[in-house]
């Protein structure tokens, strides 16, 4: 399955990666800002520019997971370097979501407790956004470093935090339960790539004498 | 209750000239009714003056901002799609079950033996936001008493058309087609209830459930049916769409209630639409307890949600 490109063609693409990621990580939130000033936004901008980010964030997430699928079937190792900032783009819109969220609710922190608390769908929510968080400190080659084998199981996280994002999705929808199961779908097509590799991995890290630096950060 | 007369209302509360010579028309009706010993319709203003004046929403937030599963189930596709292809004439509105004159109407004639009459209400959606909505329509209760209905009548039961080629959205089972609705007789006969059939002085848009829909201001809005082709009097509880699609989120009766939750969210509070800053706090009955709340004294609302 695997359509190895040619090493100028990797060459070009590895050129390409930074700045389409950062071109498609904007791209949402460029949409959202157009459509605020061309007065397409809803007549509930809030509830809209919610949606917006949410959505945002779970298709980032599921790019992100399809970094590792894409450079196992492919061969082009040069993709991984899409990986970290494509989760730090989910980062940010979870943000965005989360300061939009907590603006419809008018800064009401004992509704907001009561909500996170109460709520199932506002709990997952809010749980992703808590690892979301815990993985984009750790993002950088500092903390690679620092952590070393201990920073590939914690980033394994970004597993539930993907599903935690899939769930929180379907238990928001009111009724219409067709696109937050395209993202359950999506998801666990991501995930079936990871249970083969999983075996297959604990050979790999205990070949390897040196950390993992991120160009070489095994597929996960 | 106060009510605002229209030299009361500042300027920047003034909408459209439209609206405050229907405000006029309005304050009349109520005084009318007043007149008949039925308790004025305290839409535009509550008690309480001090916080939250009731400003009629736009004519682009009440027909771009819909929920009309019908034709989709995103809030702005029934702006899109229904004016398209749903066709509202001609217009048959079926009268039957337990009445004495039941009758197929074409929609004009259902109408014109009535005086259109302008109602300013508050609609609550049960996902928490509201709109105020300036109706035009005509009392449900007159247009019920041509058909009537027999004293074993306890209920009566409202149907949206079926037609997947009209409405798009009937071709997916996203709810059961056709949408139901029921009132108790009581609901039904109340001065409060509407047949609307225009907003702002001009006829229903298609995706505001044209050419006629129910308007029942202190329940949540699901229950203000749209697009209706049958009205039938029945001595049984009519299923409601909603809660056949969720029978543990939504009841029959549907009064607004702040203390009883949606199982997923609060309805505590909730966003009126044009207000970006401040959330409202839910009042029950949506504000009309004092024309409603005696319907359901005695029961409990926690129960019958």
């Amino acid at each position: 399955m695997a359509f190895r490109p040619s090493p100028r063609a990797e060459r070009i693409l590895n050129r390409l990666v930074k700045p389409a990621v950062w071109i498609g990580g904007l791209w949402p939130l460029a949409l959202v800002v157009v459509a605020v000033v061309t007065g397409t936004i809803s007549a509930n901008p809030l509830e809209d520019v919610t949606d917006r980010t949410g959505k945002a964030v779970i298709i980032l997430l599921m790019v992100t997971l399809a970094v590792s699928p894409v450079r196992r079937l492919s061969g082009w190792n040069g993709v991984i370097a899409a990986r970290r900032p494509l989760g730090l783009f989910a980062f940010f819109y979870a943000c965005l979501h989360f300061l939009i969220y907590l603006f419809d609710h008018t800064f009401s922190w004992g509704l907001i407790v009561e909500d996170v608390v109460e709520h199932p769908y506002v709990t997952a929510g809010f749980a992703a956004l808590l690892i979301l968080a815990a993985l984009a400190v750790t993002s950088t080659k500092g903390w690679i470093r620092r952590l070393g084998k201990g920073w590939q199981k914690l980033h394994r996280l970004v597993y539930l935090a993907a599903g935690l994002g899939v769930i929180h999705f379907l238990w928001a929808v009111k009724k219409d339960l067709r696109e937050p199961l395209v993202y359950a779908a999506v998801f666990a097509v991501l995930m079936a790539f990871r249970l083969p590799l999983l075996q297959k991995k604990r050979k790999k890290t205990e070949i390897r004498a040196r950390p993992p630096v991120e160009r070489d950060a095994p597929a996960v | 209750m106060l009510i605002r007369k229209p030299d009361d209302i500042p300027s920047s509360e003034i909408t459209d000239e439209k609206v405050y010579l229907s405000r006029r028309q309005w304050l009349a009706a109520a005084g009318a009714v007043a007149l008949s010993g039925v308790p004025a319709l305290a839409a535009c203003q509550d008690g309480d003056d001090d916080a939250q004046p009731d400003k009629p929403n736009t004519w682009e937030q009440i027909t771009t901002y819909n929920n009309f599963y019908e034709f989709g189930t995103d809030k702005e596709e029934p702006a899109r799609l229904a004016p398209r292809s749903l066709r509202t004439r001609p217009w048959t509105v079926v009268m039957d079950g337990l009445c004495r004159k039941p009758a197929r109407y074409n929609f004009d004639d259902l109408i014109r033996p009535h005086r259109i009459q302008d109602r300013t209400y508050r609609l609550r959606c049960v996902e928490a936001w509201s709109m105020v909505v300036p109706w035009n329509g005509i009392p449900l209760r007159d247009v019920l008493r041509r058909a009537e209905p027999l004293p074993s009548a306890r209920f009566v039961e409202f149907t949206t058309l079926l037609d997947p080629n009209q409405m798009p959205g009937q071709r997916r089972a996203v709810l059961d087609w056709p949408y139901l609705e029921g009132l108790r007789m009581d609901e039904a006969m109340h001065p409060l209830a509407l047949l609307a059939t225009g907003i702002y002085g001009k006829p229903l848009p298609a995706q505001n459930g044209a050419p006629l829909r129910l308007v029942v201001p202190w329940k949540y809005g699901f229950k203000s049916i749209k697009s209706i082709v049958r009205i039938r009097f029945t001595d049984r509880q009519p299923r409601n769409t909603w809660n056949v699609s969720a029978p543990g989120e939504y009841g029959f009766y549907a009064n607004v209630n702040p203390r009883v939750d949606h199982p997923r969210w609060s309805q505590a509070n909730e966003r009126r639409i044009g207000e970006l800053f401040r959330r409202r706090a839910t009042l029950p009955f949506n504000g009309y307890a004092d024309q409603v709340a005696s319907m359901y004294a005695g029961m409990d609302l926690r129960r019958n949600y």
